[in-house]
């Protein structure tokens, strides 16, 4: 039994910052109804730009709180990220918004490549570790331990996940986003100006990715520069699970997917024998992609969609 | 004699709209038969129904004797059911001939070893799909387009390469969805005279129309949609004067 | 010069004069390795070889994504799948060592057993979503790979299966030197002339199927499905046909794959992979024969030459700025990208095909 709490709480954890890398894919889906494939890399961005302003802070051994330094990383890599964000939509999207459906798809990839390369070149090969900033407060309940981060980073998540819900339901801009997402055509005519709106929600949801990205650094304590890539299939998983265009979908969808993949990897040793193990666990999220969209496809919180002529 | 296609109650709903009520009609071997009604009333609806775009709700679809249960569109093509669209969808960087010669793939049967062994058979096949494709092309008076991208072609020889099209997978039903919209007088008597050379060549057509001229002249039999219902049904002259539906398509009695 | 165009049209179309730029072709083709070995270095007959392959792999993705319009990122599951099946059949590994007649094709059979397999619920999703699930099931097979080696060992894990049986025809080793009219062919340069010998019949199989009903049957429901199934084209299954056809070609490239290299390990079979074949299939001119078979050549030859830049930085700037082998794949992504933008018919493009993407949609 407590090992099962234990799951849940781990899963918990990554489900907010599944979900919070999520969102960004399901807004762009939303008013683009087209996949970001770069939008991982958005977050390894993240991760290593607030690294890099970390460890030099570490380094000059200025006596800082933790929570400076750490205050300053989210506040260099938010504002970069977002312009990344910005500048990914005006170079590889917008030129393509009327071609085929295979052209933004294969820049899309393309642009994911570009950056990945160079973080390399920028940053090198190696991982790059967080600096032990932390206060490693535990918190005990029964055999579950649960750390001050763990705490921080699911408080954050949805501190941010509500804001987001304010913006999009209690803005002008919020309801400017959900008229073109319903249909980008007559949003235009009504006056809605779409290009700001897409690259708002580009934007936006970049900013939530550089949160996420330093979310992930600082718990698993390294970044790299390929962490984006399983990060943002897991996170799309998590948006396409909830129901693809749909922000509460992707909140839903993140959580869960963190739940299944934890609860999964705690108990495939014991459901298979002992034929596979933990190390399977990236693989979780691929099946449950594969299930969701071939049983249910407009996801649990999406509606059915006839897609017929 | 038994009805070529008998559409016995057949419904479909779209979450709260039922865009199609319990509608039941009979079309005859030969018979050129005319669907006409306001905009919004469901002929579209049950041209997809039919064509197996859609599924029904309820209803049944008896074609040339057999119930049509298996409803994927390609097994209804394969029936003897063809269809143009409302919206022209051809095959846009394909030639004319190519789109032509794409409709006779249903009736006829080279698969991936015959298309690599290019054997006698294999060739013979290609060349009478040619042929026919070329014939049919001139069937319908575009002869002079063959090599022409469908997307470049002008708008109403896009509209009877749909036909050419559709008439290249040998139906025994064309289902012809607003093939006159956005011709011109001219235009249209020349689609008037290849759809009755179409039905004294055999095939029996269905029709969805708003050209009021059109459907008089040419259909046998039209019936009337309003709201999913059928709400008339007979000889074009009964129906024009029945006033079901001249109070559907005006709103109100008039004076 | 009116007169001389005119000429010159004329002598295009004679057939003698096509068959003697095939016959210079061939020869050429042949004395290649000779050629490029004595001034190049057999390092260099080793990327040809290499070239051939990727030739073969390109145009098997071609039927997919050029020919029917389905993108498939996980093309190197297949590769994998034929690769493995003739590593772990022909090695030290289980000690089992299967003849190469029997294992090439089985490991194209069984890559396209799973193209069908992974086709079959999948097809009828929408491109982007088919793009992500063949993604995924591209990674999945990789990491199956680098894990099923316990509790029992089937593939050896990260180790990959080396020490892999070279191809053997009857009597006839590729391994061995033979010799050709009187010049000594060691196994790289048998190896070059059977890859050659297949990418020749991948190729005329491409034409043959390309110009065929099939063929006609993928570009119409590339064009409008709805429209392609309203005229009686059972959709699913000539997806499915695109499907298990390109992965046959996959698997087959694979099994050629394991037994030139004598070594496979997942590593090989990243995602990055499937990328570059899919590079090789856009950056050529999607479904245009000519074209794919331009870009595998040109993404295979050119990478190589990267390598050069080192010495031109050195000579430029004093140093290495940046390692060439880390700028391969940033180009090729940039590659990607700048296609897309500009030339989307890509750089050898059917004739139709530029005015598909000339146009927009």
């Amino acid at each position: 039994m407590d090992i099962l709490l234990q799951q849940i709480v781990n899963g918990l954890v990554a489900g907010s910052i599944y979900a919070l890398v999520a969102l960004g894919y399901t807004m762009v889906y939303g008013i683009l109804g087209l996949i970001n494939f770069a939008h991982g890399e958005v977050v390894m961005f993240g991760a290593m730009i607030a690294l890099a302003v970390i460890q030099a802070l570490v380094g000059t051994g200025i006596a800082l709180p933790p929570a400076v330094i750490i205050g300053l990383g989210l506040l260099a890599a938010i504002p970069s990220c977002m312009l990344l964000g910005f500048a990914i939509e005006r170079i590889a999207y917008r030129p393509l918004r009327h071609a085929p459906r295979l052209a933004p798809l294969i820049t899309a990839i393309g642009m994911s490549i570009v950056l990945q390369n160079v973080a390399m070149i920028i940053w090198g090969r190696r991982y790059i570790t967080f600096p032990a900033l932390l206060p490693p407060g535990l918190h005990q309940f029964g055999s579950v331990v649960v750390t001050d981060l763990q705490i921080f980073i699911v408080l954050l998540a949805l501190l941010l996940m509500a804001g987001l819900e304010w913006l999009v339901q209690r803005t002008s801009l919020g309801r400017a986003m959900r008229a073109t997402s319903q249909n980008r055509e007559i949003a235009g005519l009504m006056g809605i100006n779409i290009n700001t709106v897409i690259s708002a929600t580009f934007i936006i949801g970049s900013a939530l990715a550089a949160v996420a990205g330093v979310m992930v650094s600082a718990y698993y304590g390294i970044a790299h520069y390929y962490m984006g890539f399983m990060l943002g299939l897991k996170a799309f998983t998590a948006a396409v699970l909830g129901g693809i265009g749909n922000l509460r979908g992707a909140m839903l969808g993140g959580v869960l997917l963190g739940l299944i993949e934890s609860l999964g990897a705690g108990y495939i040793g014991d459901l298979t024998g002992g034929v596979f193990g933990s190390n399977y666990q990236d693989v979780f999220a691929f099946f449950v992609l594969i299930l969701v969209l071939v049983f249910r496809p407009s996801g649990l919180l999406g509606e059915r969609l006839a897609d017929r002529a | 004699m038994e009805a070529l296609l008998s559409i016995s109650g057949v419904s479909k709903h779209f979450g709260g709209v039922t865009a199609l009520d319990a509608v039941d009609l009979a079309i005859e071997h030969g018979a050129i038969f005319g669907l006409i009604g306001p905009n919004g009333a469901g002929k579209t609806t049950l041209f997809n129904v039919l064509t197996g775009l859609y599924a029904p709700d309820a209803g049944v679809f008896v074609f040339d004797g057999a119930r049509l249960a298996d409803l994927r569109p390609h097994r209804i093509a394969a029936c003897g059911v063809a269809r143009t669209f409302q919206n022209i969808r051809l095959f846009a960087n394909m030639t004319a001939l190519e789109n032509v010669m794409v409709g006779r793939h249903v009736r006829t049967r080279a698969g991936v070893l015959g298309a690599i062994a290019r054997n006698r058979a294999t060739r013979a096949e290609e060349a009478a799909i040619i042929a026919r494709a070329q014939n049919l092309l001139d069937y319908v008076g575009i002869a002079a387009r063959a090599n022409e991208l469908a997307k470049n072609l002008p708008y109403g020889d896009q509209r009877r390469l749909e036909i050419a099209r559709a008439l290249a997978t040998d139906p025994k039903l064309l289902a012809l969805d607003e093939p006159a919209a956005g011709m011109n007088a001219a235009e249209t008597g020349a689609l008037r005279r290849l759809l009755e050379r179409i039905r004294s060549d055999g095939t029996t057509i269905l029709l969805i129309e708003h050209d009021v001229k059109l459907v008089m002249e040419l259909c046998d039999r039209i019936a009337v949609l309003d709201y999913g219902k059928k709400i008339a049904e007979g000889a074009p002259r009964e129906v024009q004067r029945d006033p079901v539906v001249i109070e559907a398509y005006l709103g109100g009695a008039l004076a | 010069m009116a007169d001389l165009i005119a000429r010159w049209q004329v002598w295009k179309r004679d057939p003698r004069v096509a068959w003697s730029v095939y016959a210079a072709l061939a020869l050429l083709l042949a004395a290649l390795p000779f050629i490029v070995g004595a001034t190049a270095g057999n390092a260099w007959v080793r990327i040809l070889a290499s070239a051939l392959l990727y030739i073969m792999l390109a145009l098997g993705l071609n039927i997919v994504v050029g020919f029917a319009g389905l993108l498939d990122l996980g093309y190197v599951a297949f590769y994998a799948v034929g690769a493995y099946c003739y590593a772990l059949l022909a090695s030290p590994h289980f000690d089992l060592h299967l003849p190469a007649w029997l294992l090439l094709p089985l490991g194209a059979l069984v890559a396209g057993a799973f193209g069908a397999l992974l086709g079959a619920p999948t097809l009828r999703l929408r491109g982007d979503y088919l793009a992500i699930v063949t993604l995924g099931f591209g990674e999945i097979v990789r990491i199956f790979l680098n894990n099923l080696d316990a509790p029992i060992n089937i593939t050896n894990g990260p180790q990959g299966v080396d020490r892999i049986d070279p191809l053997r025809f009857g009597s006839l080793s590729l391994a061995k030197t033979h010799s050709l009219f009187g010049l000594d062919t060691p196994a790289l340069y048998n190896y070059y002339y059977l890859f050659l010998l297949l990418a020749l019949l991948v190729i005329f199989i491409s034409l043959r199927l390309e110009n065929s009903r099939i063929g006609r049957a993928w570009v119409a429901i590339r064009e409008d499905e709805t429209a392609a199934a309203a005229m009686g084209i059972n959709t699913r299954n000539i997806k499915l046909l695109a499907f298990a056809m390109g992965a046959t070609f996959g698997g087959l490239s694979g099994g050629l794959f394991a037994s030139f290299q004598g070594f496979v390990s997942p590593e090989s079979f990243t995602l990055i992979e499937s990328v570059m074949i899919l590079c090789m299939v856009v950056l050529g001119g999607m479904g245009h024969i000519p074209g794919v078979v331009f870009g595998a050549v040109l993404l295979v030859v050119l990478p190589e030459a990267l390598r050069y830049t080192g010495d031109l930085q050195n000579a430029l700037l004093g140093r290495i700025v940046v390692d060439p082998a880390d700028l391969r794949l940033l180009l090729f992504g940039l590659a990607l990208v700048t296609v897309m933008l500009l030339r989307p018919s890509g750089l050898w493009p059917s004739p139709i095909r530029k005015r598909e993407f000339a146009a927009g949609e």
